[in-house]
Parts: structure tokens; C-alpha cells; sequence
């Protein structure tokens, strides 16, 4: 797989929120997504970026054009260095909430890409990878 | 590949003239293009593969180097087959360059041995660029045909206004996953744009529906709620209750009809319209769609 | 922080969303609608998200949050306008907006609230609906 674009944000806060939501945008747009994938990439961004400022305590979003051969598409890469997430499989269930409501977070944004890869070691912090195609 | 660079600067109007006179007896398709082009064509790749060699550029053309050259080549690729030229055509075109090339090296080189090397090099590279437009040439074909499919897609499923408020959408053969996609997203920009509050799926023309296609069509009307439109499936035939019943599909609150005459005078009645017979004067002037009641 | 217009329709508020909200301001509406319905003792929601290009499960929970408020407030909550990439999304993301009444556009959803809030007055008890 080859990287053609990178932008780096960073997700400490709220407002923060909003710019991940316009920056993934305006990728998605360039990419020449159509409207409705790019409301999934921008939906799925904003779940996310919420974790990492409510959960992951801060932290960036690396976003880039990957190449996969025949098709094209864009990366998303959320890490921060917070708690961590002590049970995944639960974490990634629909309705799951440690209060303040992870409920559909993770196991939503999911459904909404095409590749989904999360890691994560407590007191470390997690680190979470979607991507969608072309 | 910096002595074939060498070779390719101080020999530059030979080797051109030659490629040029090389092609005039194979292939030369005069039809399809006029020498002038041709020379302008052939003159622009000769520089770019000059430029790439100077560079630094080895055999291996996937490298930065080689960057214009791939893109020249994808240009020249996709505008030679939109004057009709085959795929072969025009990798014989670079195929051509070689014999003015090796010609040039022949001149240029005293050592068999070094010659024998460059003449190799040379081989090894105008062999890749010439594969390399057959290629460019099955991916814009692909691309083409998405496109044809994608306009087909929107050319066969119309989605028809049967009444002010009221849209159906009469699906017509075997769905798949991305027809279905498609065509459902059609569906809720009209239901915007027609401001109707009932969705008509119609589905008699369907012979199989699969989990995948019935996931999406109840998606479809998931969706269509949560923006303030209900949708009525009709035309399911006996065969289809059947795998919908097998595959545990839960059409649980979702209004079905077995005839679409059923579910659009359903979808009169949820607007408070009726049909009415008219007495006597026939020549009455039928009510426009469009004309507010009540 | 600027906040969102609450627009007062005799017994209705309108609220139409068009700006990209940040979690702070959808908060912030939440209580204002809160209050507004209140201070009026209005009826009925109407919330216009006809511009909104993303609905995400915040969004969504707080859409979902101002109907459950509302009908404690006894008042009545309709979304309308939304966007077809952003239903086929929630649909995806799993949202369902339980106890949220929507429609096509401002039109029809005042004819919603209208006809929601006739029924409930039948249901009290009254000579016949309201016309």
C-alpha cells in the first residue's frame, strides 16, 4: 500500500471536533467521494475524535490517501496516549457506554468503513485506524 | 543508463527521423492521425525520456524519474484510443523508438561488450513504457465502462410521481448489492425533492431477493422514516415470501402490498384522497395531480 | 458562544440548525429549548435540520434528548428536513431516534404538530378536534 497525502490534526477539544469534521470533509471532497461516503468518512470522524477527546483524554488524527493497487482511498488514524480501553470486545459492542456515552462510538464507525483496526494498552493509550475506498 | 542519456542528447533528430520513418513502415494508421501529430507526439516523448535518463533514471520505471514519462504515456494512451488506435497500436509505437535507439547506440559504442549491456538496457526500458500504455489503456477502459454502468443504472430505475406525495419505484430485474445501493439513494433524493410523504417500492419485476438486497431495501426504509416518508413494499410474489420467510427477514413494521394498485390506493387513503366515480358527464376534466383539495 | 435562535410561532418553537455545531452548542440548545418551553408554555418543537450535513450520535442522542424533555413538558417534537446521505448514515450508524417525529420539510411538519396536538386535545377530552 503506498501513501500519497498526509495532514496531521490535533484533537484536544470540542472546537476541535468541528475542524476534524471539516478537514475530513474537504479530503473526502477532493477524493471525489460520493455524498453519501463522504458523510459516512465525516460521521464516523466525528465519533472518533469525540473518544479521543472524551476517553483518550487528547489526542491527533493522521489522515492520508492510500493506494491499494487498483483502488484508492482515505485513511484515517486517531491515537492518543490516554487510559486505554480495558475491555475491547465490549467496547466494541452497540450501546456499550462507560457514562457520557461511548454507546455507538466505536461499534457505529465501524459500520460506516470499509477497514477498521484498533489497538489499544491500558495506561498507554489506544490507537484507532479506519479506512474507506474508492 | 547515463551513456544512453548521453546517446540520447547528441543523437536527439537522428533517432527521431529514424523512429519516424521505423513507423511509417509498420503500423502507421494515417487514418487516425496526421504526421504532424504523430511528429509532435513522438518529439514529446523522445524529450521526456531523455529527461528521465538524465535524471538519473535506471530501469526501473516506476521510479520519480520516470514520473513524466508515465504521465505522457497515460495521456498519449488514452487519447490514442479515443482516436480508435488498439491497445497494441500503440505500444508499438513505443516498441518503434527501439531500432532508431539501438541504431544510435551502435553508432556511439565501440565495445561489444558495453554495447551489448546498453543495447539491453534499452530493451529492458522500452519494453516496459510500451506495456506500461497497454496498461493505462485496460484501466481507462475500465473507468469507461463503470461510467456506461453507473448511467445504465440511473436510465433503468426511474422513480415515477403516481400522485402529488406520492412516489413509486417500479425495480425491474436481479438486484445486487451496489444496483440496490444505488438505486435506494435515488429513491431518497426524490422523495426530497418530490416532498412525498409515501414511497411506493415495487418489486413484481424482481425474481430472487437475496438477505444482502432485502438488508438494504429495509435500510432503505429506515432511512426513508427518519426523514418523514413511509414506504410501502408491493409486488411480492409468492417465491419471494418464501425466501423472505426463509431467511428470517423481520418485515415486521413494514406495510406490504401484493398488488401495487393496493398500495397506492393505501397511499391515497393515508393522504385523505379517495377515487371517486363521476356521474353522468364523462367529459369531466380529471383532477390534476398537482390542484390542492379540500 | 453565540447560541441558536428559538423563533416562537403563537404556540410552537421553530429552531432551524445551520451552523456545524460543536458538542458546547447543541448542549447549549438543549437547555435553552428546555427553558423556551417552559417560559411559553409551548406545544411544539419544530427543529429544521435541512441544512445539516452530518448527524452524528451526538447529534442524535441530543435530538433524541429534546423530544423526551419536551413531552415531559408536555410539547410535542418534529425534525424535519433531513438530508438523504445523513438518514442512510444514522441508519448505518445504528441511530434510530426513538420518540422523534419527523418530516419532509417545515410545511409538513407544522401540519404534524398540528394534527399531534388536536389528538392529544381529543384524547383530554374535549367536545371534538380542533380545526
Amino acid at each position: 500500500m503506498t501513501v500519497q497525502k498526509t495532514e496531521t490534526l490535533a484533537v484536544q477539544s470540542d472546537s476541535d471536533i468541528v475542524l476534524v469534521r471539516q478537514r475530513v470533509r474537504a479530503w473526502a471532497v477532493e477524493m471525489q467521494f460520493s455524498l453519501v461516503d463522504q458523510t459516512k468518512l465525516v460521521t464516523a470522524a466525528s465519533e472518533l475524535a469525540r473518544n479521543t477527546v472524551e476517553h483518550g483524554h487528547g489526542g491527533e488524527l493522521r489522515m492520508e490517501v492510500v493506494f491499494n493497487e487498483v483502488k484508492k482511498g482515505l485513511r484515517l488514524t486517531f491515537a492518543d496516549r490516554g487510559p486505554g480501553i480495558a475491555d475491547l470486545q465490549m467496547a466494541l459492542k452497540d450501546g456499550f457506554s462507560t457514562g457520557g456515552g461511548m454507546g455507538l462510538g466505536l461499534s457505529g464507525s465501524r459500520r460506516l468503513v470499509h477497514d477498521f483496526d484498533i489497538r489499544s494498552t491500558i495506561g498507554e493509550g489506544t490507537s484507532v485506524t479506519v479506512t474507506r475506498w474508492k | 543508463m547515463s551513456v544512453i542519456s548521453d546517446v540520447l542528447r547528441n543523437q536527439e533528430a537522428t533517432i527521431l527521423s529514424e523512429w519516424i520513418r521505423e513507423m511509417a513502415a509498420a503500423t502507421r494508421r494515417a487514418d487516425l492521425m496526421s504526421d504532424n501529430d504523430l511528429r509532435l507526439q513522438a518529439t514529446e516523448l523522445l524529450r521526456q525520456i531523455t529527461a528521465a535518463t538524465q535524471n538519473g533514471g535506471t530501469d526501473r520505471i516506476d521510479g520519480p524519474e520516470w514520473k513524466p514519462v508515465r504521465e505522457l504515456l497515460t495521456d498519449i494512451s488514452a487519447s490514442r484510443a479515443a482516436q480508435g488506435f488498439s491497445p497494441s497500436e500503440t505500444a508499438t509505437f513505443v516498441f518503434s523508438l527501439k531500432r532508431s535507439l539501438i541504431e544510435a547506440l551502435r553508432k556511439e559504442i565501440k565495445d561489444p561488450a558495453a554495447l551489448f549491456q546498453e543495447v539491453w538496457s534499452s530493451t529492458v526500458v522500452l519494453d516496459k513504457l510500451g506495456l506500461y500504455t497497454t496498461d493505462a489503456f485496460i484501466k481507462s477502459r475500465d473507468q469507461l465502462i463503470a461510467r456506461q454502468q453507473e448511467e445504465m443504472l440511473e436510465l433503468s430505475t426511474p422513480v415515477v410521481m403516481l400522485w402529488d406525495g406520492i412516489v413509486a419505484l417500479p425495480l425491474i430485474g436481479t438486484l445486487d448489492s451496489a444496483r440496490t445501493q444505488v438505486v435506494m439513494e435515488s429513491l431518497l433524493q426524490e422523495i426530497v425533492r418530490t416532498n412525498s410523504r409515501t414511497a411506493i417500492i415495487d418489486i413484481t419485476g424482481v425474481p430472487t431477493v437475496d438477505t444482502l438486497v432485502a438488508q438494504h431495501l429495509l435500510k432503505t426504509i429506515t432511512a426513508a422514516r427518519l426523514m418523514g416518508a413511509e414506504c410501502i413494499i408491493s409486488g411480492i410474489r409468492p417465491q419471494i415470501a418464501q425466501t423472505i420467510v426463509h431467511l428470517g427477514i423481520n418485515l415486521a413494521d413494514i406495510t406490504t402490498k401484493a398488488k401495487l394498485s393496493d398500495a397506492f390506493a393505501l397511499a391515497l387513503q393515508r393522504a385523505g384522497r379517495g377515487v371517486v366515480r363521476l356521474n353522468g358527464d364523462k367529459r369531466s376534466a380529471v383532477k390534476s395531480p398537482v390542484t390542492k383539495e379540500d | 458562544m453565540e447560541r441558536i435562535p428559538i423563533l416562537r410561532m403563537a404556540d410552537f418553537l421553530l429552531v432551524t440548525i445551520q451552523v456545524d455545531m460543536h458538542d458546547r452548542l447543541a448542549m447549549a440548545l438543549q437547555e435553552d429549548l428546555t427553558t423556551k418551553i417552559t417560559e411559553n408554555s409551548s406545544r411544539g418543537v419544530l427543529i429544521d435540520i435541512s441544512s445539516l450535513e452530518i448527524v452524528d450520535s451526538f447529534i442524535g442522542r441530543m435530538l433524541a434528548n429534546i423530544a423526551s424533555m419536551a413531552r415531559v413538558l408536555d410539547a410535542q417534537t418534529v425534525v424535519v428536513g433531513m438530508q438523504p446521505a445523513v438518514a442512510i448514515t444514522l441508519v448505518e450508524l445504528g441511530m434510530s431516534l426513538p420518540g422523534v417525529k419527523t418530516a419532509l420539510n417545515v410545511e409538513l411538519g407544522m401540519e404534524l404538530l398540528r394534527e399531534s396536538l388536536a389528538e392529544s386535545l381529543w384524547e383530554m377530552g374535549n367536545d371534538g378536534p380542533e380545526d
